[in-house]
């Protein structure tokens, strides 16, 4: 399809401006563009025209099964939208009269409430903009810690090998190096490991639990214990906390500090989706470090001297808050845990469908998602992980997460969400199974696939080696 | 899998050759076939100490960016920067494509033959 610059028609325009009424006052000369910017001139219909034909190419969950492992992509309530539409929500300025946002207010100190009971933590600052930008402000939460004790010598962080990537990347923006602790044979922290590497230097450890395998780690309260006996913090990624919310928390399973991400667990818009946001929780030795311009009834307390300071404009994105506090009190206390379960479940009956097929990579009991390894089926047949992802794209369906945990050799990881019933489940299956048979009788066919899509195989390689992300314009 | 037999290597795939006092260090043939098409690498600086196991660059392919680790300890003498616009040499001979060139050497008590690389892939599939 055309690019919007190349729709673009000089002197087309949306919308008539009347003439104004008010004296004309021209920018001094120093402020003034030289050039005019290249903006698409369209007419409205043509530019909603372009954005129906580009959505007609995209793939979401209102079009079908996406498992995409540990990026929980449930259905996003349509309540949720209605809600945060309210022109008393959706039409605020940050710098209004205190006495004029009080119904604001409540809805951050309720949200913060509930997710502080669902997580068991003390306190929470909603300023992080999404789980990465969560990840950093818990970091600086754990080093403005040891820094206020004058424990100045723990700049090590140890971090799972199965861990996400953004997890020692965040590591390294504060400053910390990272160690790496190897998974055991069941793809848990290895405790050995663990305690050959904890020493005095170590600020915390940082953890997802259930892990990226979809396991639940049976040493959870020793792996914690033996961090916070070296003096260390235990940090919670909570990337997967759609397997266990509403059954047990972060909080009594000895983690410090946790940031979630609304848009996975709590039904909030994905990336393009909308804007994001990756709330910090805490216990109380760390609530004193929290990002001034808190939220809630406290926003306009005064200056916080022990606070990591501002990380992001006034409350952070407020809407997806309110989003995400609509979830919470539409599935109310039973609805909660129901859902999570529901979610476990999901990804066990899928896994059990699937398993003779697609081996596993750790057969067991899983939590919200499970990992199956091609690595046995590329040896056998040359059918990589890559060409069964791309081949579910011709039967309707998003592609499990590919290639990741790392510990894990041609990896697909499937996270079904509750959202999905026992049919779509089924059918899913189906597809797996056709597959798998395909890569018996024909798997030259696979290395085609997909054929149905708007874009078949894109040049990845070329795409990372030579980005071209900016239009070209033809002067 | 190719393992030529005038090489040293290191359980986490890394090759090392030996040139006088000092060392080469690429990647093995085993594992650039496992990163798949390489598009970035981002190298050291000359100058660089390095103990064993330190990760002195990383290697981005189309799944997934990993870790080059050092066989041995030692001052790193030279890169490649060859590799910094065409990290695809890697794919295509990972043994000639060196990665860096080190001095001071440390022990190499860590260091396998050719022969008992091929056992240890053969262990590790």
């Amino acid at each position: 399809m055309k690019l919007i610059f190349e729709r673009s028609v000089s002197g087309r325009r949306t919308h008539l401006t009347p003439k104004s009424t008010f004296p004309s006052k021209e920018l001094p000369q120093a402020l003034a563009r030289a050039k005019q910017p290249k903006l698409p001139e369209m007419s409205e219909v043509a530019i909603s025209r372009h954005y129906t034909q580009l959505a007609k190419q995209t793939f979401g969950v209102n079009n079908g099964f996406y498992p995409l492992g540990s990026c929980t992509m449930k259905y996003n309530p349509r309540v949720n939208e209605a809600v945060a539409a309210l022109p008393g929500f959706a039409r605020m300025h940050p710098l209004q009269p205190k006495a004029t946002v009080s119904g604001c207010r409540e809805v951050l100190d309720t949200a913060r409430a509930h997710l502080c009971e669902i997580t068991g933590m003390d306190d929470m600052t909603f300023q992080p903009a999404a789980g990465a930008h969560g990840e950093y402000v818990g970091l600086l939460l754990m080093k403005q810690y040891h820094q206020s004790r004058g424990d100045h010598k723990r700049t090590r962080v140890l971090i799972p090998d199965s861990a996400h990537g953004t997890n020692p990347a965040s590591a390294s923006m504060v400053g910390f190096t990272v160690t790496h602790i190897p998974s055991d044979v069941e793809g848990c922290v290895d405790l050995k490991a663990l305690k050959a590497a904890l020493d005095d230097t170590v600020a915390g450890l940082m953890l997802t639990n259930p892990n990226t395998v979809g396991i639940f780690d049976p040493n959870i309260l020793d792996i914690t214990r033996l961090v916070h006996d070296a003096g260390g913090l235990n940090y919670y990624d909570g990337a997967n906390l759609n397997a266990i919310m509403g059954w047990v928390r972060p909080g009594d399973m000895g983690f410090d500090v946790i940031h979630l991400n609304l848009h996975k667990t709590f039904s909030t818009p994905h990336g393009g989706g909308g804007p994001g946001a990756g709330p910090v929780g805490c216990k109380k030795l760390l609530s004193g470090f929290l990002p001034m311009s808190h939220m809630g009834s406290r926003i306009w307390e005064g200056e916080k001297p022990d606070s990591v300071g501002q990380v992001r404009a006034f409350y952070g994105n407020f809407l997806v808050v309110v989003r995400a506090l609509t979830y919470i009190l539409t599935l109310g206390k039973e609805g909660i845990p129901q859902a999570s379960g529901m979610a476990v479940l999901n990804a066990n009956y899928l896994m059990h469908k699937v398993k003779d097929a697609f081996p596993l990579a750790y057969d067991r009991i899983c939590m919200h998602e499970f990992v199956l390894t091609l690595e046995s089926v590329r040896k056998e047949t040359g059918v990589s992980a890559l060409d069964v992802a791309k081949c579910l794209l011709d039967y309707g369906m998003h592609p499990p997460t590919m290639y990741f945990p790392l510990v894990v050799k041609e990896a697909l990881m499937v996270e079904p969400t509750e959202t999905e019933n026992r049919e779509t489940l089924d059918e899913a299956a189906e597809v797996l199974l056709a597959i798998r048979e395909m890569t018996k009788t024909r798997p030259e066919k696979l290395h085609l696939c997909p054929n149905t899509t708007p874009i078949g195989r894109p040049d990845e390689v070329g795409a990372a080696r030579n980005p071209r992300v900016r239009y070209q314009f033809p002067d | 899998m190719k393992v030529p037999n005038d090489l040293l290597y290191y359980k986490s795939h890394e090759w090392v050759k030996m040139e006088g006092d000092t060392a080469l260090v690429g990647i093995t043939d085993y594992a650039q076939n496992e990163l798949g098409d390489l598009v970035y690498i981002n190298l050291p600086n000359v100058g660089d100490e390095l103990s064993r196991d330190d990760a002195f660059a990383d290697v981005e392919s189309v799944k997934a960016v990993s870790d080059v680790l050092s066989p041995l300890a030692g001052r790193v003498s030279e890169v490649n920067e060859e590799l910094i616009d065409a990290p695809e040499l890697i794919n295509k001979n990972a043994y000639t494509a060196w990665i860096i060139r080190l001095k001071d050497l440390g022990d190499m008590d860590e260091l396998m033959s050719a022969q008992e690389y091929e056992e240890f892939l053969k262990k590790e599939a």
